[in-house]
């Protein structure tokens, strides 16, 4: 099966090819959690995580709230 | 009492009636956070956003926290460099809070982490365009202000000093300028270190503050609370009743006429 490479997060990850955003989450275990996404710099809705198929050298932010100022 | 009792903060049509917004980094303890946000008696707390890695972090467990203090939520751009990374970072929280509110930064100097005003303006009418509820952290510069208010921002947060340096009101003539000339809702954002400078702010016709490292790095971060939150009404007091003019020579409080021993001879 074919393999692309992404960064999540920055640091280097693996999927098949093809896999859509939602899968990915699950994968990764976020599925739990209540967090932000973003794919090279733009925002992706939650409405969006099960057509939005990830892509080799795609760069996912994933977010989660933190204390702040 | 109740001039003031009455007395409300108004930001994009919605109503407070404390005129504090406390941040929630830098506590040694979410207890210790949940007792500051007491004392302070806020009705609006900042928050913000990083990255979490998979099965990690208590994000959830803090968000329910703040959820549970019954305070509005602020949500920050903190140290977005550009406004296309603090647009998509506001798109992001709009999401994740379920929020138009956002506290939109964008950092424009690394060392005094000032605010980058050409950004910060572009930032700013594109979120207001998307429906955004715009809060930014800005300079005193009264034209970025003038700006920031023509491109629909309804209220405005200039710093008083740089971020988490406790220097107070650096520059007053921008300040009470910026007073002066504009009339939305002014909050001074940052730099805060003693409940007397946010007493100042709040005298000069400040509309609030914001702080956050003041309160969180005190001894005693509850008592701060407290402190900044008499400081801030007791300058909003003072505002409201109205300031004496200033002067160089001595005035007598005790009336002249009458004074004892006083003979027009000089004897």
């Amino acid at each position: 099966m074919n393999e692309i490479t992404l960064r999540l997060n920055d640091e280097p990850a693996r999927l098949p090819a093809g896999t859509p955003l939602a899968d990915a989450l699950q994968q990764w275990d976020y599925a739990e959690c209540r967090i932000a996404v973003a794919i090279n710099g733009e925002f992706v809705p939650r409405s969006a995580y099960a057509e939005r198929i990830l892509h080799d050298d795609d760069r996912i932010d994933i977010v989660a709230p933190v204390g702040g100022g | 009492m109740d001039a003031l009792h009455d007395d409300t903060l108004t930001l994009y049509d919605e109503t407070f009636a404390s005129r504090f917004l406390l941040g929630t980094a830098l506590y040694s303890s979410p207890t210790v956070m949940q007792q500051a946000i007491r004392a302070a008696g806020c009705e609006m707390v900042t928050l913000g956003m990083r990255r979490q890695n998979p099965a990690g972090g208590d994000g959830d467990a803090f968000w329910q926290i703040l959820r549970d203090s019954g305070c509005r939520l602020l949500p920050n751009t903190a140290g977005c460099r550009s406004a296309r990374e603090a647009i998509t970072l506001a798109q992001m929280s709009r999401e994740l809070f379920d929020t138009p509110w956002i506290k939109l930064e964008v950092i424009g100097d690394d060392y005094n982490l000032q605010p980058d005003p050409f950004g910060l303006l572009e930032a700013a009418r594109e979120l207001i365009d998307q429906g955004f509820k715009v809060l930014p952290y800005c300079t005193d510069d009264l034209v970025l202000c003038q700006r920031l208010r023509d491109a629909g921002c309804q209220a405005l947060m200039p710093w008083g000093s740089p971020i988490g340096t406790g220097l107070g009101l650096m520059n007053r003539y921008a300040l009470q300028t910026l007073r002066q000339r504009l009339d939305v809702p002014l909050i001074i954002d940052a730099g805060l270190g003693a409940p007397s400078q946010a007493a100042e702010a709040m005298e000069m016709g400040f509309d609030g503050v914001l702080l956050n490292t003041a309160v969180a790095r005190a001894h005693r971060p509850a008592l701060m609370a407290e402190a900044f939150a008499e400081a801030i009404r007791a300058g909003r007091s003072g505002y409201l009743a109205g300031l004496m003019q200033q002067r160089q020579t001595a005035s007598p409080s005790t009336p002249p006429l009458g004074q004892p021993f006083w003979h027009r001879d000089g004897g």
